[in-house]
């Protein structure tokens, strides 16, 4: 089975050959379809598939769902919003259980952003994270290439911009801040 | 059954990292709106909001043995069961003591998450990876503010070489064995207060020197010790006063 934009996640469906009623289990391309309307509320265009932030989604028979959150940042004000909305979206399929958990057992870096997540960051003027697997230091920080005009005379401002995913820095090329989703 | 050690052991160290995070986040958030630049206050701001976040994580581990929620364990016990340690709650002071805190507190936080990251304990060892990636920009952040400001002018050096005097035997408290210490050892919890002093001495060392400050004498300063244990300073009460006012008067408001 082929699920698009998926790297991290685990995915299990348990197929049961006892099972001839194919209602009785609900196909992972449907929970997918609702987790991809599920958005960043800080960036509204993101969903939290292309995130990254779902690291196991579970369909077993008897309709019952299971998924994991991870939060992007432990300090993220958005995950409680997120979860309710999982737990909103999902309600539409009917499940007989549905369960959502957030947790930290898989951490959250900005390397599991998605290929489509990344595209979607650059269209939204996101200067985009580094892929750093796991080592990194304030030299990524250097001349980040400009969004708007792709020059590299850039300057970093603050890692710490609007919110917890975002720094800001300044690009002497075309005179003006831009954002970048911080390497975490 | 009785309680094994381990669940001790996580216990007295999960209050003592949760309490400091919940404290001197609360002081953090106290820059929100007086950061002496618009950045600087953005940036306490979002470690406050971080330090939060680890507090909140640390009381649901402990709340899971406790059948408690992090919400109550933060907002409900009285201040000799805080056992923070008495640095973190100072009040913010001026910028110069504020960084300076910053610096030697979020260095400490940052190997001891490392060290976590080899816990006994499966939770505790996941939180620790998550939040040592955050905590990166704290150091960055400290790291370099120190290294300008001490070798900026006469006056920034002086006021520098200050809070680190003051600072200096507060921030050895941290290091404070816990009622337990012996038992989160044994455990294999954390390696303990006194390996995590040693490195955190060995990784502070060198960026003072860089910023042109000098480290006050190790062995000449008597660490204030005490919050580990529950004795604070005359500030920690009116700040919990503060923090709780809301969660007193409706324990399920929502906001």
């Amino acid at each position: 089975m082929h699920l698009s934009g998926i790297t991290m996640m685990e995915q299990t469906l348990i197929m049961n050959t006892q099972i001839d009623n194919d209602t009785d289990i609900i196909p992972l391309e449907l929970i997918h379809e609702k987790l991809e309307q599920v958005k960043d509320p800080e960036i509204p265009t993101l969903s939290i598939v292309e995130l990254g932030m779902v690291t196991k989604l579970e369909s077993t028979p008897g309709r019952n769902i299971k998924v994991r959150i991870t939060p992007t940042f432990a300090g993220c004000p958005a995950v409680d919003i997120i979860k309710d909305e999982v737990k909103k979206r999902l309600s539409e399929l009917d499940p007989t259980s549905l369960e959502v958990d957030v947790n930290f057992d898989v951490q959250w870096t900005s390397d599991m952003i998605s290929e489509k997540g990344r595209k979607i960051l650059q269209e939204a003027n996101f200067a985009l994270p580094q892929i750093h697997n796991g080592l990194f230091n304030i030299e990524v920080f250097k001349n980040v290439e400009c969004p708007f005009c792709q020059s590299k005379k850039t300057l970093l401002k603050t890692t710490f911009g609007p919110t917890l995913c975002r720094a800001i820095h300044y690009c002497n090329n075309c005179q003006q801040s831009f954002e970048q989703f911080k390497p975490v | 059954m009785s309680t094994s050690d381990k669940e001790i052991a996580l216990k007295d160290l999960c209050f003592r990292m949760a309490d400091d995070d919940l404290i001197l986040g609360h002081r953090n958030s106290e820059w929100t709106g007086l950061g002496p630049i618009l950045e600087e206050d953005i940036a306490f701001s979002s470690m406050a909001q971080d330090k939060l976040g680890y507090a909140q994580a640390f009381y649901s581990l402990i709340g899971k043995y406790k059948n408690s929620t992090a919400d109550a364990l933060a907002f409900t016990r009285g201040e000799k069961y805080f056992t923070c340690c008495r640095f973190v709650e100072y009040p913010i002071g001026e910028y110069d003591f504020s960084l300076m805190r910053h610096f030697l507190f979020d260095n400490a936080e940052a190997i001891r998450f490392d060290l976590l990251t080899y816990s006994s304990d499966t939770d505790l060892a996941n939180l620790a990876k998550k939040f040592r990636s955050e905590l990166k920009y704290h150091t960055m952040h400290a790291n370099l503010w120190i290294e300008q400001m001490g070798n900026s002018n006469e006056e920034t050096n002086l006021r520098m070489q200050s809070s680190l005097n003051t600072c200096m035997p507060q921030a050895l408290g941290i290091f404070e064995n816990g009622c337990n210490e012996n038992k989160v050892l044994s455990t294999g919890i954390f390696k303990g207060e006194k390996f995590l002093r040693d490195a955190w001495l060995n990784m502070i060392t060198p960026l003072i020197e860089k910023s042109g400050l000098k480290i006050p004498d190790i062995e000449t300063q008597t660490p204030e010790f005490g919050g580990r244990m529950g004795y604070h300073t005359e500030y920690l009460q009116p700040l919990l006063d503060e923090m709780n006012e809301v969660f007193s008067i409706d324990p399920n408001a929502e906001w």
